[in-house]
C-alpha cells in the first residue's frame, strides 16, 4: 500500500505530530509526504530527513500557505490517484482538511485512530473514549486521522526521501486567510509536554490562575492546560483546553489542579502515564483515575508546593 | 436567507456509557438522549442571525429513528422555523448524512448550513466538512464567532495554537466550536407553539442517497481501565513522589 501522510508545518519547521503519523502510516506501507504551503522548501528537506520516508511531494504556492480546505483537498484527492491511504494528524489542521478529502474521493473517514490492526481495521475511540471501536473499510481508498499520543514518534533523522515538485490547481476562490491571533509562550506545547500541570474552575478568575499555575508549571518546565469550565469562564485562551474536544494529550506526568474529572475532562487526558490530583473535594471523579491524590486546598498546596521544589 | 441546521439525537453528555456486554456497541436501552451538544450552539446561532436581522427561516434537519422528532421540536422550541426529519433506523454514516443534506441543500437553497462540528457519540468531526466537499462550497470549522457581511462571512476558528479567521464567499458551511455562544433554554410557551409548526417526515430514498454503511464495526469495547491510586497526606509527601519519578 502506498500511503500520503499530510506533514504538519508552519512553512518553517516540521511539527512533532507528523512523527506520529508517520509510524502509523508505516504499518500500512511505503510512507510518502506531502507538504503544502508557501516558501516552504526547507520544510520539504526536513521531512525528507524522517526514518522511513520515501517521495515528499512539495505543493509551494500561495495559496496553501494557510492551510485552506478549500485550495489544499482538491490537490490532496489528486494525489490520491496514485496513493492508497491518505494519513492525516488528528490536529485542527487534519481535522479540518481530511474529511473533505475523503468526500472528494467517495471514502468514509476513519478519524482518531489508536492502532492499525489490519490493511484496512483500526481501531478508534468513540463516546469521548469511554468505548473502543474496532471497524473495517471497505472503501477502495483509505482516509485516516491519527491520535498522535497512540503511535511512537518516528526518528526525525536519518531517512534519505527525494523531494519532488507538484503543482495543484492553487486557489479555489471561496475562501481567504484574514489573520490569526495565535498564542506564544515560552513553555513547551501542550500536545508534545512531559509535564503539564492544568487548571479547573476552582481556580476562580484568570489572575489567579496566573498566579497558582504558572509558578508551579514554570518550576517543573511543564505544559499548562485547563479544564473546558477554566477556558468557557476566560480564565486561559481555547488553546488550552484538554478534554474530548479539546487537545488530548499523555504526558509523563499530568497534575490536574481544582478539576472535578468530567468524563470529557478525562477523555482528554487519561493516557498520561502518572496523574496527580490536587483537590479539597475528596470525592470528585479525578481521585477515581489520579494515581496520586491529595485532598487539599490547592490555594495553599499548590503555592507550598512551588516553594519546596 | 435561510439558514439550514442538522442536528443529531445522541446520548445525553451527562450521561456515562456503558458498553454492551457481548461488544456489539454501546447500551441505550433506558438512557436519557439529548440534542447534540455542538448541535444545541448551532441553533442558537441561527436563532441569533435571524434575530440580528441577517436571516429569515431557520430550518432544523435531522437523520436518524423516528425519535429524532423529539430532538427536532426542541430546535423548535428554541426557535426554528421548520423541521424535516429524514427518518431510517439505520445507523448513517457522515458521509451519507453530508449526502441527504446536499440533496437538501438543492431544494431549500441556504446561505448558511451551521452544523455541530462533531457529535459526541461518534466522534467523527466529519458531516460538515463532507457537505462543504460535496457541494463546493468553503467551510469554516470550529467557528468561535461568525460575522456576516454582505455576500462574505467571517469565520474565527479555534485551532490548536489559538484563534484563526477565515473570509468565506456565502453560500457558506459553518460547523459550532464550544464557545460561539451559550444556547438558551426554550421556553414553556415556545415548547408548546413548537408542537404546531410544520415538522416534514422524509427518508433517505426520497433523497435517492444510498445509506449503505462503508464502515463495518467488528468490535465496541471497554478502554483499558485505570484504577485509583494512593491518596498522600500533604504535600511533603507530594515532593517526595515528584523527587522519585525524576521530575523534581
Amino acid at each position: 500500500m502506498k500511503t500520503l501522510v499530510w506533514v504538519e508545518h508552519d512553512n518553517a519547521v516540521v511539527k512533532d505530530a507528523t512523527l506520529a503519523v508517520v509510524t502509523a502510516a508505516a504499518k500500512l506501507g511505503e510512507v510518502h509526504l506531502l507538504v503544502a504551503g508557501s516558501g516552504c522548501r526547507a520544510v520539504a528537506d526536513a521531512a525528507a530527513q524522517i526514518a522511513g520516508v520515501g517521495k515528499v511531494h512539495l505543493a509551494d504556492n500561495a495559496a496553501y500557505e494557510h492551510g485552506l480546505a478549500e485550495n489544499v483537498a482538491p490537490l490532496v484527492a489528486e494525489l490520491m490517484g496514485h496513493h492508497d491511504a491518505f494519513v492525516v494528524p488528528a490536529t485542527s489542521t487534519g481535522k479540518n482538511i481530511a474529511p473533505r478529502v475523503a468526500a472528494l474521493l467517495d471514502v468514509m473517514q476513519i478519524s482518531d485512530i489508536l492502532s492499525v490492526e489490519g490493511e484496512k481495521t483500526f481501531t478508534r475511540p468513540i463516546y469521548a473514549g469511554n468505548a473502543i471501536a474496532t471497524v473495517e473499510s471497505s472503501d477502495a481508498k483509505l482516509v485516516v486521522t491519527v491520535r498522535g499520543t497512540a503511535f511512537a514518534k518516528a526518528e526525525a533523522t536519518g531517512g534519505s526521501g527525494v523531494v519532488e515538485d507538484v503543482a495543484g490547481a492553487g486557489d479555489a476562490g471561496l475562501s481567504s486567510f484574514v489573520g490569526a491571533e495565535l498564542a506564544k509562550s515560552e513553555r513547551p506545547e501542550l500536545t508534545s509536554a512531559k509535564i503539564i500541570v492544568s487548571g479547573g474552575r476552582a481556580l476562580k478568575d484568570s489572575e489567579t490562575f496566573e498566579q497558582v499555575i504558572m509558578p508551579l508549571a514554570d518550576k517543573l518546565g511543564a505544559a499548562v492546560g485547563a479544564s473546558r469550565a477554566a477556558v468557557d469562564a476566560g480564565y486561559v485562551p481555547n488553546d488550552y483546553q484538554v478534554g474530548q474536544t479539546g487537545k488530548i494529550v499523555a504526558p509523563e506526568v499530568y497534575i490536574a489542579v481544582g478539576i472535578s474529572g468530567a468524563i470529557q475532562h478525562l477523555a482528554g487526558m487519561k493516557d498520561s502515564k502518572t496523574i496527580i490530583a490536587i483537590n479539597k473535594d475528596e470525592d470528585a471523579p479525578i481521585f477515581q483515575v489520579a494515581d496520586i491524590g491529595l485532598v487539599a486546598d490547592l490555594f495553599n498546596a499548590v503555592p507550598e508546593l512551588t516553594g519546596k521544589l | 436567507m435561510k439558514i439550514l441546521v442538522p442536528v443529531k439525537r445522541v446520548i445525553d453528555y451527562n450521561v456515562k456509557p456503558r458498553v454492551k456486554a457481548d461488544g456489539t456497541g454501546v447500551d441505550l436501552a433506558n438512557v436519557k438522549m439529548s440534542m447534540n451538544p455542538f448541535d444545541e450552539i448551532a441553533v442558537e446561532e441561527a436563532i441569533r442571525l435571524k434575530e440580528a436581522g441577517k436571516a429569515e427561516e431557520i430550518i432544523a434537519i435531522s437523520v436518524g429513528p423516528a425519535k429524532a422528532a423529539e430532538t427536532l421540536r426542541t430546535a423548535l422550541a428554541m426557535g426554528a422555523d421548520r423541521a424535516i426529519l429524514v427518518e431510517t433506523d439505520a445507523e448513517v454514516e457522515p458521509l451519507a448524512v453530508a449526502k441527504i443534506l446536499k440533496a437538501i441543500v438543492g431544494e431549500e437553497n441556504p446561505g448558511l448550513v451551521i452544523l455541530g462540528k462533531q457529535a459526541i457519540d461518534d466522534d467523527s468531526n466529519q458531516t460538515g466538512q463532507m457537505l462543504a466537499a460535496l457541494l463546493g462550497r468553503p467551510q469554516g470549522t470550529f467557528a468561535n464567532k461568525i460575522d456576516i457581511d454582505g455576500d462574505s462571512v467571517a469565520v474565527t476558528r479555534e485551532v490548536d495554537g489559538g484563534l484563526e479567521t477565515v473570509k468565506l464567499t456565502l453560500p457558506a458551511i459553518v460547523t459550532t466550536d464550544l464557545r460561539l455562544n451559550e444556547p438558551r433554554y426554550a421556553s414553556l410557551p415556545n415548547i408548546m407553539k413548537a408542537k404546531k409548526k410544520q415538522l416534514d417526515t422524509k427518508s433517505p430514498a426520497d433523497y435517492g442517497v444510498d445509506i449503505t454503511p462503508r464502515l463495518k464495526t467488528l468490535k465496541v469495547s471497554e478502554p483499558p481501565v485505570r484504577s485509583a491510586g494512593i491518596k498522600i497526606a500533604d504535600v511533603d509527601a507530594l515532593v517526595a513522589k515528584l523527587k522519585e519519578m525524576g521530575v523534581a
